[in-house]
């Protein structure tokens, strides 16, 4: 089984641990991925911006990059999500199709594919779960509020196997935390709002660690929890499940 | 101006914005609760959903048909293929009959058209005799959802409008007590009307009649005492059969308020004795809609405003900051149809959450259509120059691991070197307004992996 890592753009440059985690905990688990270095984005930001016909080349590089290999994990859903359904743009050949079926969130793969449910280790904290639309909603990783009642999905598991960690009821579980791509900078003021509410209903219910499956939603909560000097403390889930211990 | 400018205006007032979020956070609460409880809630979209596709693909038939039926139930059918005729037809109607008073129940299509002020423009009297529609007909503002058009104001502001129209107490707030000033006001309005104005929520193409869903009654009031009733219906409010509409009324209620049913639904199918019952049938852009694959199943949307209830960007931007008849998620899809350049910033009022998607009872890709019109808008040069060309930019960057790797390290090195005040700059970096950037690390993953990372 030939796996690649895939890591988003911005994790590469600001959250290094995010990638080593994940590198570590599928080693953990007998995967030996690879990183291949030409690697560089999915193109996202481009396309949620309008501008699909300029990610094109970044797609392509994208395919070229991963094609030869059975799995690409990335510890982003948003990133997967792009691949698998913005990729239709591409002339679907045997290699685009290839690539965008074997395009895996981490937890997906270690759940789906390596089939892992649970995980050994204790992380004794009051953990607040952020679910990420795009992992959520677009890739069905976890129960929506739409539709059910029933707060469940492979995150909250895996991360509920962990000793003596404590998960926080959220008033609001699944509302989005208004990071958006560039939504964060051309609607500066909702999306700052929604990110303090967000933040706020976590404070409230008494997270000390807020995690969540995509470091991009993290990044704009982090922001704001930096911001106000609120103690809490912000981690990509992978690196809880890689037994990260709490500053 | 742009939405996230008005939205910037309206989330200011951080009390008035938790107020709102909160009040249709509440409304969503209550739209869950009643679909939770019908376990076949899902198939039912489903199958909503597949009968307004097999209509709009036969819209054309089903039209004629439901136009032969009506004509043969002795209602007088007319057909407008734009606003202004629309506009026209109901005035000639009113006219005709020497009218000047007329109540109008909610119908957001003659918001659409904006028939209030072509009628008053013309000597007529109209009314308005939804009670949040009456509000904001005497503040002369818009509505501002599509069920709830009043819902921007609290009571206090009701309470000063009515004081200043109605002569209520000054500074009584009690809603019990308004209600009654708006009952009483209205009350002598109905009784005076010679034409009631309505919209329609469902045409029955088999039967020829119209079904109109309201909470307040007020509708049917209006028609019951005027002599003459004009329907105003767009062309995409069919569906084929009687049987069909249950599916469609167990979607509705619920999913705009959370109601097992609306109070009342009436249906009107011919004339009563001595009356007159006219529909006008509105295009107004819907069939440039229809021929836009990517963008027909808008036509879908049977107006609950689910989709605003549950979207995170309309609960604190207010439906103002869309400035379109039809805000929130819907509105979004809907207006670029109308007008691409007044409305191009409004696909882009979305963090594509894809929740509208989700509570949408008719299943439209409402997210999906945001990406695409997005495509749409960037291809016609409709979005900021700036933002194209710092895309662009990023695009070559991206397609190279070579300008990536360099060009990361310069950013991270200029995040930690340069100073707090500049790389933070309210004026220069709208991310830092409200939230710290990432602490830059010395080393990317790239080069981590390099040098110690190759297992």
């Amino acid at each position: 089984m030939r796996v690649a890592l895939f890591i988003p753009c911005y994790v590469d440059q600001f959250y290094p641990q995010v990638g080593i985690a994940s590198l570590q905990l599928l080693q953990k688990l007998g995967v030996t991925a690879h990183f291949p270095a030409q690697q560089t984005c999915c193109g996202q930001p481009l396309a949620n911006s309008g501008c699909e016909r300029d990610a094109l080349p970044i797609y392509r590089h994208f395919v070229a990059t991963f094609q030869c290999y059975d799995y690409i994990v990335a510890p982003s859903g948003s990133c997967v999500y792009h691949v698998r359904k913005h990729f239709d743009k591409l002339e679907q050949t045997p290699e685009v199709q290839k690539v965008r079926a074997a395009t895996y969130d981490l937890i997906d793969f270690i759940t789906q594919v390596l089939g892992v449910t649970e995980l050994p280790g204790a992380f004794p904290h009051k953990v607040g779960l952020h679910l990420s639309c795009h992992g959520q909603r677009g890739l069905h990783q976890a129960n929506e509020s739409e539709l059910t009642p029933v707060r469940d999905g492979q995150l909250r598991r895996l991360l509920s196997s962990l000793d003596g960690i404590e998960l926080t009821e959220l008033d609001r579980n699944d509302e989005c935390c208004g990071f958006g791509g560039t939504f964060c900078v051309s609607e500066e003021a909702i999306s700052a709002r929604m990110g303090q509410d967000r933040v706020q209903d976590h404070l409230r219910n008494g997270t000390t660690v807020l995690t969540g499956g995509d470091m991009s939603c993290l990044m704009h909560l982090q922001g704001i929890v930096r911001r106000r000097q609120l103690p809490m403390q912000v981690l990509h889930a992978v690196e809880i499940l890689n037994g990260e211990m709490v500053k | 101006m742009t939405h996230a400018l008005r939205a910037s205006t309206f989330v200011a007032d951080a009390e008035r914005t938790s107020w709102h979020d909160e009040t249709l956070w509440f409304v969503r609460q209550k739209r869950d609760k009643a679909v939770y409880a019908v376990p076949e809630f899902q198939e039912l979209r489903e199958l909503a959903s597949q009968i307004k596709e097999h209509t709009l693909s036969r819209l054309d038939e089903y039209l004629m048909q439901f136009e032969a039926k009506a004509q043969r139930n002795g209602v007088q059918v007319h057909w407008a293929a734009n606003a202004q005729e629309h506009n026209d037809i109901v005035l000639d109607i009113i006219r005709r009959h020497g009218a000047t008073r007329v109540v109008k129940s909610k119908s957001m299509l003659t918001e659409e058209c904006h028939l209030n002020p072509h009628l008053t423009g013309h000597g007529i009297e109209v009314i308005d005799t939804d009670l949040g529609e009456r509000i904001i007909q005497l503040r002369e503002e818009a509505p501002s959802h599509l069920v709830l058009p009043a819902i921007h104001l609290k009571k206090e502001d009701v309470s000063d409008t009515f004081h200043l129209h109605l002569g209520t107490e000054k500074g009584n707030h009690d809603p019990q007590q308004l209600t009654e000033a708006a009952r009483q006001h209205l009350r002598a309005k109905f009784l005076a009307a010679e034409v009631a104005i309505s919209g329609v929520n469902f045409a029955v193409a088999e039967t020829g009649g119209v079904v109109i869903c309201t909470n307040e009654g007020n509708a049917d009031l209006g028609v019951n005492l005027a002599r003459v009733h004009i329907a105003c219906m767009g062309l995409e409010k069919l569906v084929p059969r009687l049987t069909d509409l249950g599916v469609f009324t167990r979607l509705l209620a619920r999913s705009a308020t959370g109601q097992p049913v609306t109070t009342y639904t009436s249906h009107y199918t011919k004339p009563a004795a001595g009356k007159e019952l006219h529909l006008v049938i509105v295009d107004n852009g819907r069939t440039q809609q229809l021929g836009r694959p990517d963008f027909r199943a808008s036509l879908k949307c049977i107006r609950c405003g689910a989709c605003m209830n549950t979207c995170p960007v309309y609960r604190r931007s207010g439906g103002h900051s869309y400035d379109f008849t039809v805000p929130g998620p819907i509105g979004a899809i809907l207006s670029p149809n109308i007008d691409l350049k007044k409305h191009s910033s409004l696909p882009f009022a979305s963090t594509l959450c894809g929740s509208c998607t989700d509570v949408c009872p008719v299943k439209i890709d409402i997210h999906t259509q945001l990406y695409k019109w997005r495509q749409v808008l960037a291809e016609a040069g409709e979005i900021p120059a700036a933002k194209k060309w710092s895309l662009q930019f990023m695009g070559r960057l991206l397609a190279s691991p070579t300008a990536f790797g360099i060009g990361g390290r310069v950013a991270r090195t200029g995040l930690r070197l340069l100073p707090y005040r500049l790389t933070h700059s309210k004026t220069f970096n709208a991310w830092a307004v409200a939230r710290e950037l990432p602490e830059p690390p010395k080393q990317s993953f790239r080069e981590w992996y390099r040098e110690t990372g190759k297992v």
